[in-house]
């Protein structure tokens, strides 16, 4: 719990940042807007009706359409980076426009007819009207919709977590991806305080607008500024700890960075949104700091934005699967044997995109259909063509992308697979819906400890419709050909074996005696007896 | 002095077209008090606001001192026009000095000046400055709003004074003590005013003469003594008729019943 609250700071900063800086853009986009098409009602229905469209756009899409949106169009023209901050920022922005722009036309045109009418007749200009008149009128009703953006703008910017955007997701998230029920509820707490907080000063500023006294408003005005100070200024400084999404091993000897070559000495990793991504990102993690190398950490990362973000140098390394190349960016089908299939997928990612793979780190973590072993008795099931046979009474249940996948395709032609059911879950609520009968088949990770853990059976693949899939390091252009990043890395490479990987996973996952990603990834390091890694050599001169 | 030449508003186009005023022309000499007087919807708001161009005639023209209001900026025109509307109209997210100080202020007018003016309007129009000068409008009796709608009219010493059916929501007590007064202000002030009302007791009793509008048209100006004796016509004459047969109807009850 302590070492949750000491990760708190950074993200908290970084949430609030990404909230203000999109609150701050929304009221200097909307309000203009506003008052530009107040008094045109076509207009004013118009643009309204576009800003509608985008709020219904759910707020984990709309975050994640940014990062296309951004990396087709040269990040708008003006070189705003496809991942992290930007789209986090635009997208947010997007959703404030609606509730401000609305709450500022509403308010302009309940602003009393006769006292405009009055006001033009004293011979004040249309500017004057609307700065002296019009505006103070409708300000009560255009900072109540301010409010409900701040509101909104705080819990959506959770969301921000998937496009590479450390923020309070990050805890909710890998929280919920590692059954950390006390690191979710953390992130939730805090999201929630933030929203209370920044609502509680900005109507502390509504009531003293809306008051008559002018010079009240200046205190709620000055508690912002000072809770902007301190989240954005001196919180990130008071974080010690290895918080998710915080910068760390900083102390990169003076030495290092002055050396002629540009040796690299800082890391951007990327993690996908499951247990075994988190506690990868942490071995990895660990070598690279035991290296001198400083580490930055985006975590929970889709599995498709994953591997763009490496092509374009969002993240410099991270571990992938060679079927899952294999299958979505080469589409190719499966059928090969592993080795093949894992130097074809290499020689593929340096030909096309100049990433380096560091061979297979020892295990598979392949996609395998698993049900109970009560059904598996009853039915006598234990081939997937003995499923197909039964499929019709059956229901499926797979994780967000299984059934988008190639993969699924593939396996459902081969065996003619037809459930009487589909459904998606949150890979971490998978498993629980399977031993609650939700479902009678799942989409499984043949690494995962809960395999065991839950007593299922693994359906066999007689076909090898399903490819296999080596889990190997891949590293970005950048660092390929770095030697301190190779020296610290390359003894991974068949080390983790599927046992002990799968022990790691469940220490993170079991309910009881939960372990940290970190911690996790500390013992499978001990149990794999891999040495220190002494990279001095390595060093420029 | 202000001359109305001719003046005409359509509002709707093709068949739906109506006349809101028809070929009006009035004449309101310097210092005079001129009541329009008409039912709604007899044009007599719009005709007033051609004055200070809230609205532009379709045809002909308006003069103020005999130079065309179109050829003033139109800003400027307004800032030399008085102008008070029904229920005042007071921005009510000022104080009542605020309020009056508005066109001394667009004037860029010095601290010092407005406030001196602010008090001086105040005390004119019966509101002493130090009880009411930092109240809000919401604080007022619509009387006093009514007392400061006409201060914020005078504040930047207009020579001309347009009402637009000031005292309409008014009290009879409270009317007619206003009225008193702004025969009173304008007077002492030299204006000339034209005043939008449809209560005729109120035209007879206060204006120099009456222009009666009827549909848009100006069916007679005259003083209330020759729209009593020489009616020009049957709309007029109706009118007349009806404060006669009131008038009759007061004096006997104030003979008495036996």
């Amino acid at each position: 719990m302590t070492e949750l609250l000491r990760g708190l700071p950074p993200l908290l900063a970084s949430h609030f940042a990404i909230a203000l800086v999109a609150l701050a853009t929304g009221i200097a986009i909307s309000l203009p807007l506003a008052l530009a098409i107040a008094r045109r009602p076509r207009a004013a229905a118009g643009v309204l009706a576009v800003a509608g469209v985008i709020q219904t756009v759910p707020g984990l899409a709309l975050l994640a359409l940014m990062v296309p949106v951004l990396a087709n169009t040269g990040g708008l023209g003006i070189g705003i980076p496809a991942f992290g901050f930007g789209p986090a920022v635009i997208a947010l922005t997007l959703y404030a426009i609606l509730p401000i722009a609305r709450n500022a036309i509403t308010g302009l045109h309940g602003v009393d007819a006769t006292i405009v009418e009055a006001a033009r007749g004293l011979g004040m200009t249309d500017r004057q009207i609307l700065l002296r008149v019009e505006l103070p009128l409708a300000a009560p009703v255009i900072a109540a919709g301010i409010r409900t953006a701040a509101v909104w703008t705080v819990g959506a910017a959770t969301l921000a977590t998937p496009v590479g955007q450390p923020c309070l997701g990050n805890y909710i998230f890998a929280g919920l991806q590692t059954r950390n029920w006390s690191m979710l509820l953390v992130g939730v707490a805090a999201a929630a305080a933030l929203s209370v907080a920044l609502d509680a000063l900005l109507g502390a500023a509504e009531r003293a607008l809306a008051g008559r006294d002018r010079r009240r408003a200046l205190y709620p005005a000055a508690a912002l500024a000072a809770l902007a100070v301190l989240v954005l200024g001196v919180l990130p400084q008071l974080a010690t700890g290895d918080g998710d999404g915080s910068r760390s091993g900083g102390g990169v000897p003076a030495a290092l960075r002055a050396g002629q070559r540009p040796a690299v000495t800082r890391v951007k990793l990327g993690a996908k949104t499951f247990t075994e991504q988190y506690v990868l990102v942490e071995v990895l993690r660990a070598r690279l700091a035991a290296a001198g190398i400083a580490v930055e950490v985006a975590s929970s990362l889709g599995s498709t934005v994953i591997f763009e973000a490496l092509r374009d140098g969002e993240i410099d390394a991270y571990v992938d699967y060679s079927g899952t190349v294999w299958t979505n960016y080469m589409r190719r089908e499966a059928g090969l044997p592993r080795w093949q299939i894992l130097a074809e997928v290499e020689a593929w990612l340096a030909r096309e995109h100049g990433m380096r793979s560091l061979g297979s780190l020892g295990f598979e973590n392949a996609y395998a259909l698993a049900i109970r072993r009560d059904t598996g008795a009853q039915l006598g099931l234990r081939t997937l063509d003995d499923l197909a046979r039964h499929a019709r009474t059956l229901a499926m249940g797979a994780d967000y992308e299984f059934f988008s996948r190639r993969e699924w395709a593939q396996v459902r032609g081969a065996y003619g697979l037809a459930f009487s059911r589909t459904a998606s879950y949150d890979p971490t609520l998978l498993y629980d819906a399977l031993t609650h009968r939700d479902v009678d088949v799942i989409s499984a990770f043949s690494s995962d400890g809960r395999i065991a853990a839950y007593d299922l059976v693994v359906l066999e693949d007689p076909a090898s419709a399903l490819p296999p899939y080596d889990a190997m390091i891949m590293l970005g252009k950048k660092i390929a050909d770095d030697a301190r990043v190779s020296c610290a890395l390359a003894p991974l490479r068949g080390a983790l074996t599927a046992p002990l990987i799968r022990q790691a996973n469940l220490m993170v996952d079991r309910e009881r005696d939960k372990a940290t990603p970190a911690a996790a990834a500390a013992w499978l390091l001990t149990e794999a007896r891999i040495a220190r890694p002494d990279c001095s050599g390595t060093l420029p001169p | 002095m202000i001359e109305l030449v001719e003046v005409s508003k359509r509002y709707g186009s093709g068949g739906e077209e109506r006349w809101a005023v028809r070929h009006v022309a009035l004449r309101v000499a310097a210092r005079e008090l001129v009541a329009v007087l008409g039912e709604s919807g007899s044009g007599k708001t719009t005709l007033i606001k051609m004055v200070n161009r809230l609205i532009d005639p379709d045809e002909g023209s308006v003069r103020v001192d005999g130079k065309d209001v179109r050829a003033h900026d139109i800003v400027a025109l307004r800032r030399t026009i008085g102008y008070v509307i029904q229920q005042a109209g007071l921005f009510p997210h000022q104080t009542v000095g605020d309020n009056v100080g508005v066109v001394p202020r667009l004037l860029g007018w010095s601290k010092d000046a407005i406030h001196a003016r602010t008090d001086e309007l105040l005390a004119l129009v019966g509101l002493d400055p130090a009880v009411y000068r930092e109240r809000f409008p919401d604080q007022l009796s619509g009387g006093q709003r009514q007392r400061a709608g006409v201060a914020r009219a005078l504040a930047a010493k207009p020579s001309v004074l347009l009402l637009d059916e000031p005292f309409g929501a008014l009290d009879p007590i409270t009317r007619a003590a206003l009225q008193d007064e702004l025969r009173t202000i304008h007077k002492e002030l030299g204006l000339t005013t034209i005043m939008v009302t449809h209560d005729l007791i109120e035209a007879l009793t206060l204006a120099d003469r009456i222009a009666v509008m009827y549909r848009g048209e100006l069916r007679q100006v005259g003083t209330p003594a020759e729209l009593m004796t020489a009616p020009a016509d049957d709309y007029v004459a109706k009118l007349m008729g009806m404060v006669r047969h009131q008038a009759d109807a007061l004096r006997e009850l104030g003979q008495g019943q036996p």
